[in-house]
């Protein structure tokens, strides 16, 4: 059972609920596709970590048999290629690693060379397995790394929660395509609103069963909360906006494990999450 | 020489463009012939990497200079390699930049803006 939490920006709690989640659960996979800013692992500090590098494969020219024909330029959609001063030069940054430049030279002067965009992390954290992607800075696209972490053998073999990057680019939509359930985390203001909006609208068009965690609620008026009522969405839970909470977190400390009262917080959510998934697999099933 | 300059129309009347990759016709301009033919920016609707194509147009066409407001990084690597010098335009009008670069007073292009990874640019 693959669970995917995501939010429309950085910093709302998405890491904080994925992780307390993966926590009070008897045994789980906690998977960071936050590739460009991924801090679960600050907060696990897994041990026994091994690492795999991910690479794509780029296209490089041998000019001794480039004639010049620059059907490869033409070919290419990205325009990551450029012929100056009888010298072809691909741009790594742009290449989109479709292969297709090299099937397309008649002199077979294009191969493919391995470029490493970045690392898989896999480590143990107590009762969860950690397996963190990390995308090295100036990558143009962490969607390879995910799909490596998805590919991972372990993935949906216990219950695992995906930390997704915010937002709701082509890389959200890769973290979530294979989820069986979308945690959306949002903020109680306008702002989170706005933010929650866009990642409904995402885990709509992939029709994927979903609820929201508000975090960070206060007494009084709930915009998040309104928005939901208003959208029909459930609210699996709301976090209070407490300070003993946001100390432990802004000390890279995992609540759960560290109070009984959020254990208690997270376990009664994380019962409703796991029924709430059940429902929704066995209505679609 | 030849220069080439990101314009906004095809006539003399015309002003420049202030993106280079995204520019819709460029105006190749014969500083001793005083000549101008204009080409059309076939990058201007690329998906991505327009800067890359854009640039490829302006080598093709064999000029040694390029005047533009602005320039993104993969675009200038491609220019660079083909030894073609980049000058920062000093206004919108084309009369008054290749002026400004006949008395020898169009500094240098510095800032380089980073490139957007085939998600616009
Ligand atoms: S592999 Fe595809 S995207 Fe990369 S340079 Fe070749 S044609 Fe372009
Ligand atoms: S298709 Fe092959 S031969 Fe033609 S320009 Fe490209 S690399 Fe050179």
């Amino acid at each position: 059972m693959k669970i995917a939490v995501l939010s429309g920006k950085g910093g709302t709690g998405k890491t904080l609920v994925s992780v307390n989640l993966a926590s009070a659960a008897k045994e789980a996979i906690y998977m960071d596709c936050d590739v460009e800013e991924p801090n679960g692992r600050l907060f696990f500090k897994p041990k026994n970590i091994t690492s795999e590098s991910v690479s794509i494969k780029i296209p490089f020219a041998d000019q001794k048999l480039c004639i010049g024909c620059r059907k490869c330029i033409d070919f290419c959609k990205f325009n990551a290629i450029a012929f100056i001063i009888n010298k072809v030069i691909v741009f790594d940054d742009v290449c989109h690693s479709c292969g297709g430049c090299v099937l397309f030279c008649p002199e077979k002067a294009l191969s493919e060379k391995d470029k490493i965009i970045g690392e898989v992390q896999s480590g143990v954290s107590e009762n969860v397995s950690v397996i963190t992607g990390i995308l090295n800075t100036g990558e143009a696209s962490g969607v390879p790394l995910i799909k490596k972490l998805l590919n991972n053998n372990l993935a949906g073999k216990a219950l695992t929660f995906i930390d997704c990057p915010p937002g709701s680019a082509c890389i959200v939509m890769e973290s979530i395509k294979d989820a069986d359930y979308c945690l959306m985390v949002a903020e109680p203001t306008l702002f989170g609103v706005h933010n929650l909006n866009m990642v409904y609208e995402l885990v709509k068009l992939f029709k994927k069963p979903h609820a929201a965690v508000l975090n960070k609620c206060l007494e009084g008026e709930n915009p998040a909360e309104d928005f939901c009522r208003e959208k029909d969405i459930k609210i699996l839970g709301k976090i209070p906006f407490d300070s003993e909470l946001g100390t432990l977190n802004s000390n890279a400390l995992i609540s759960v494990r560290e109070n009984q009262k959020y254990r208690d917080m997270f376990s009664s959510m994380l019962q409703i999450v796991a029924k709430e998934v059940q429902h929704e697999t066995v209505a679609n099933s | 020489m030849k220069i080439a300059i990101p314009v906004d129309d095809k006539s003399t009347e015309t002003s420049v463009c202030q993106s280079f990759g995204r520019t819709p016709y460029y105006l190749i301009y014969d500083t001793e012939s005083k000549e101008s033919v204009f080409l059309d920016n076939s990058a201007a609707a690329s998906q991505g990497g327009a800067g890359i194509k854009a640039a490829q147009t302006i080598v093709d066409s064999k000029v040694s200079a390029l005047l533009t407001p602005r320039c993104g990084e993969n675009a200038a690597d491609v220019l660079k390699a083909a030894n073609i010098k980049l000058y920062k335009t000093v206004n919108a009008s084309i009369q008054d930049n290749i002026d400004a670069l006949n008395d020898g007073k169009l500094s240098l292009l510095e800032d380089i803006h980073p490139g957007f990874h085939g998600h616009g640019g």
